[in-house]
């Protein structure tokens, strides 16, 4: 058991390592979606009325699509300094591979978050519960993170990667995102939590279903 | 090699379903037009369920088909599984399209709308998204045995994804302002709707079947021909 949480946190420790040697991962995530806010804010109306009613949205297409790219980057990077197999060749069970990559993805993802949620308050305005928020973002991250360290791991082999992991990811958390923005709108509008529960409910359900159902199937993806 | 054709019994099993659904297509065509009533409120143009319920049924029925196949493959490793999920996907997405535009069309005379974020038709779209990136997947990658490994882990997560997605839509429309006129089963079916949908229903699952036996007659001579090509280059080889 302990060996099993060693192996898990020499996984993360890796990632954590390269990604502050690099950046790579945070500055793009966050300057992309820097990026969307920007362009949401010009294609949609921002006067005081329609932005309560947008803003939510706004920041979880925000959060959705730059996440893509952090995940992309995921298992990209690996596979382009041939790492990967030297990962796939670690003696320690699959699970333990995959909860490493996963918490990195998740760490990287939330660190990207947190830093732009912030710009976020400055340019729509909007008041902020900020621990209520953070509790819907760790807990939608985590839904991300879930499935998306699998689709990060077969994307990566296919052709058209950057195609594909969308494609893959995105019908699939569709719940996230529906109750990350619906149990955002409420703590913006200074909702009690019973309005909460339920979304909050949904979010816990994706989370423990997926991590444990890609846990579970990661094998088979890293199986050369 | 594997069998070089359909087993005969398997073709002609095939075959019987074919003439099947045939019958049953002219059979259920009649009665639908000539004689189920009219329903009460929404007239003749209901007709169009006969047709568009069983669809939407057996998309999710292939799309179950899918998730056991993918787990049989990832367990028992048989390639024969993998052609299964293959052939059920196609088949689920040709089958949920038919039922998305069948019943955007019965949704234009009767919500006044040709879409509306129903929780059933959203849950079904995103079925169909799910279905096809699966197909995608299929599509862009080298045919090799780690592909099947990969669909088959998309297959098992996006069918494990179907009641989480379904309940989150629901409870997301519950919350938003409804269409003029709520769709609901609230009509009652009489007998002869009954049967005639039953009938309908038969037919496309006949028409179902018969699809998946000739897809996986397909699948299996097309890895026969991949193995006799390898094979003769490897004597020319030689």
């Amino acid at each position: 058991m302990k060996d099993y949480f060693a192996g898990i946190m020499a996984v993360l420790w890796k990632d954590v390592l390269s990604e502050l040697r690099t950046k790579d991962i945070l500055l793009s995530v966050f300057v992309f979606s820097l990026l969307s806010l920007v362009i949401f804010s010009f294609a949609l109306r921002t006067d005081r009325a329609t932005v309560a009613v947008i803003a939510p949205g706004v920041l979880w297409a925000a959060f959705a699509f730059s996440g893509i790219l952090a995940l992309n980057r995921a298992f990209a990077t690996e596979r382009e300094k041939g790492s990967l197999e030297g990962l796939v060749i670690t003696p320690v069970p699959r699970d333990v591979i995959y909860f490493g990559k996963m918490l990195g993805v998740l760490l990287f993802m939330l660190a990207a978050e947190i830093v732009l949620l912030p710009v976020f308050v400055v340019l729509f305005n909007v008041p902020l519960d900020v621990p209520r928020l953070l509790l819907i973002i760790f807990l939608a991250t985590l839904g991300f993170a879930s499935v998306g360290t699998v689709f990060s791991a077969i994307a990566v082999n296919t052709r058209s990667r950057e195609i594909m992991l969308p494609v893959l990811f995105l019908p699939v958390v569709v719940p996230v995102i529906i109750s990350a923005v619906e149990a955002s709108a409420r703590v913006m509008a200074g909702e009690p939590w019973d309005n909460l529960s339920v979304w909050l409910q949904v979010l816990v359900a994706f989370d423990v279903i997926f991590v444990v159902v890609s846990s579970l199937v990661f094998e088979y993806v890293l199986e050369e | 090699m594997t069998q070089d054709r359909l087993p005969g019994r398997t073709a002609l099993l095939s075959r019987l379903f074919l003439v099947l659904a045939f019958i049953g297509v002219m059979v259920s065509l009649a009665l639908i037009f000539l004689w189920v009533p009219d329903d009460r409120q929404q007239g003749a143009v209901y007709r169009i369920f006969y047709y568009h319920v069983p669809a939407g049924l057996l998309s999710f029925a292939a799309f179950a088909v899918v998730f056991v196949a993918s787990i049989a493959y990832l367990w028992k490793n048989n390639r024969a599984w993998d052609m299964v999920a293959h052939s059920a996907a196609e088949l689920g997405v040709v089958f949920a399209t038919l039922s998305l535009v069948t019943g955007s069309i019965w949704a234009r005379p009767i919500w006044g709308v040709w879409w509306t974020w129903d929780p059933r038709l959203t849950t079904m779209l995103i079925l169909w998204l799910i279905y096809v990136g699966y197909l995608m997947l299929r599509a862009y990658s080298a045919d090799d045995t780690r592909v099947s490994r990969f669909a088959s882990v998309v297959g098992i997560i996006g069918f494990v994804d179907v009641p989480v997605v379904f309940f989150s839509i629901r409870w997301w429309r519950t919350q938003h302002p409804q269409p003029l006129l709520k769709p609901g089963n609230d009509f009652g079916l009489t007998p002869e709707m009954t049967v005639t949908f039953l009938i309908a229903l038969a037919a496309l699952s006949f028409l179902f079947a018969h699809l998946l036996l000739e897809r996986l007659a397909m699948r299996r001579m097309s890895a026969d021909i991949q193995e006799i090509r390898q094979a003769l280059s490897a004597e020319e080889g030689a």
